[in-house]
């Protein structure tokens, strides 16, 4: 078994960073606390890869699951529904 | 780099860098002002068109430069297209037609769906991973890429205009269920819905429920009812019903 950062059940909060440039987190989970549910595997990283890097080292992606209506200020869904982002591991910290 | 086009030509439309346009970044006044301003919407018609004719202008200057540079030539860009729009949501619709009479296969999509698409003839080496995902009575999933315009594009082709739109990339993920509703499709009230961003690395494929009353039905009958939008989430596939109307339509028109 690789060794992973997360784990299956941890509940992370994706990092509420503002770099200039490329890359692939969307604004509206920023700062969101949700749940790891899925490991993909390692990844290149777009935020390199989009100026012509090598997209090295390669990043860990999760699938990070949220409560839809945790994400706004309004009721956006059902309180089971569910939103599923991919997310690299560098985004994210353990809460 | 088949998959970064993704992500750089959708960088373009969500940035437009020096190119500025005037859509609203609030999502809900956007939607507001589309149902209810003539004017805004005559003005985001001709901002598209606008839009349009910069790209058009912009691509066939790159393609002058790549042609003079000696770096591609006509044929190989006209090939390149062709390749592009030979890709159609027929590949999809063997894909899931297939997973409905084999319970195996099914399983092995849902488990690695980039090697089930192998089995099937199918090559999604310009996709990162492809990510297979069942809707059953529980629970239902739609698709989304807020970022851009990622989609499966080896196995369900170009994505619709709609997919690519601001409304519905805004609105998937602030009111699914509204944005469902939109496309003349109601979700259950106590169906759990999952809505999938896909803004990263994977490409996902939805297996759709297998109709009613086709329990009889070969896999070439079955994989006339699998709709592009069943396979993106945000419809169901046709009942026989509907298939017998539309093949009584067609026929009409023929």
């Amino acid at each position: 078994m690789e060794e992973t950062r997360f784990h299956m059940g941890d509940r992370v909060r994706v990092k509420e960073m503002y770099p200039d440039g490329h890359h692939r987190t969307t604004y509206f989970v920023k700062g969101k606390t949700g749940v790891i549910n899925r490991y993909f595997g390692k990844y290149k990283n777009p935020e390199n890869l989009a100026y012509g890097g090598d997209g090295l080292p390669l990043r860990e992606l999760y699938w990070v699951e949220f409560d839809i209506n945790d994400l706004w200020d309004h009721q956006a869904g059902k309180k089971q529904d569910k939103l599923y982002i991919e997310i690299y591991e560098h985004w994210l910290e353990p809460v | 780099m088949a998959h970064s086009h993704d992500h750089h030509n959708g960088g373009h439309v969500h940035h437009h860098g020096d190119h500025p346009h005037t859509y609203s970044q609030d999502p809900s006044a956007h939607n507001a002002r589309m149902q209810s301003d003539d004017a805004y919407r005559e003005g985001a018609v001709a901002q598209v068109e606008h839009d349009l004719d910069y790209y058009q202008v912009r691509m066939m200057a790159l393609m002058n430069i790549l042609r003079e540079k000696g770096l591609l030539t006509t044929d190989e860009m006209r090939r390149a297209v062709e390749e592009i729009y030979g890709q159609s949501p027929a590949i999809g619709s063997r894909i899931i037609a297939r997973a409905w009479v084999d319970e195996g296969f099914k399983e092995r999509l849902l488990a690695d769906a980039d090697a089930a698409c192998g089995e099937m003839g199918v090559d999604t080496t310009g996709i990162n991973r492809v990510v297979a995902l069942e809707n059953t009575d529980t629970t239902r999933y739609m698709v989304v890429c807020t970022l851009c315009s990622c989609y499966p594009r080896q196995i369900l082709g170009q994505p619709p205009t709609w997919y690519k739109s601001f409304p519905y990339r805004s609105k998937a993920v602030t009111d699914p269920r509204g944005t469902l509703k939109d496309m003349g499709f109601d979700a259950p009230d106590d169906v759990e819905l999952i809505v999938i961003d896909s803004n990263a690395d994977c490409r996902y494929l939805i297996i759709p429920q297998r109709p009613a009353g086709t329990e009889d039905w070969t896999e070439a009958q079955l994989f006339q009812l699998v709709t592009r939008d069943s396979m993106i989430g945000v419809g169901d596939p046709l009942t026989p019903e509907q298939l017998e109307e539309a093949v009584q339509a067609s026929g009409q028109a023929g």
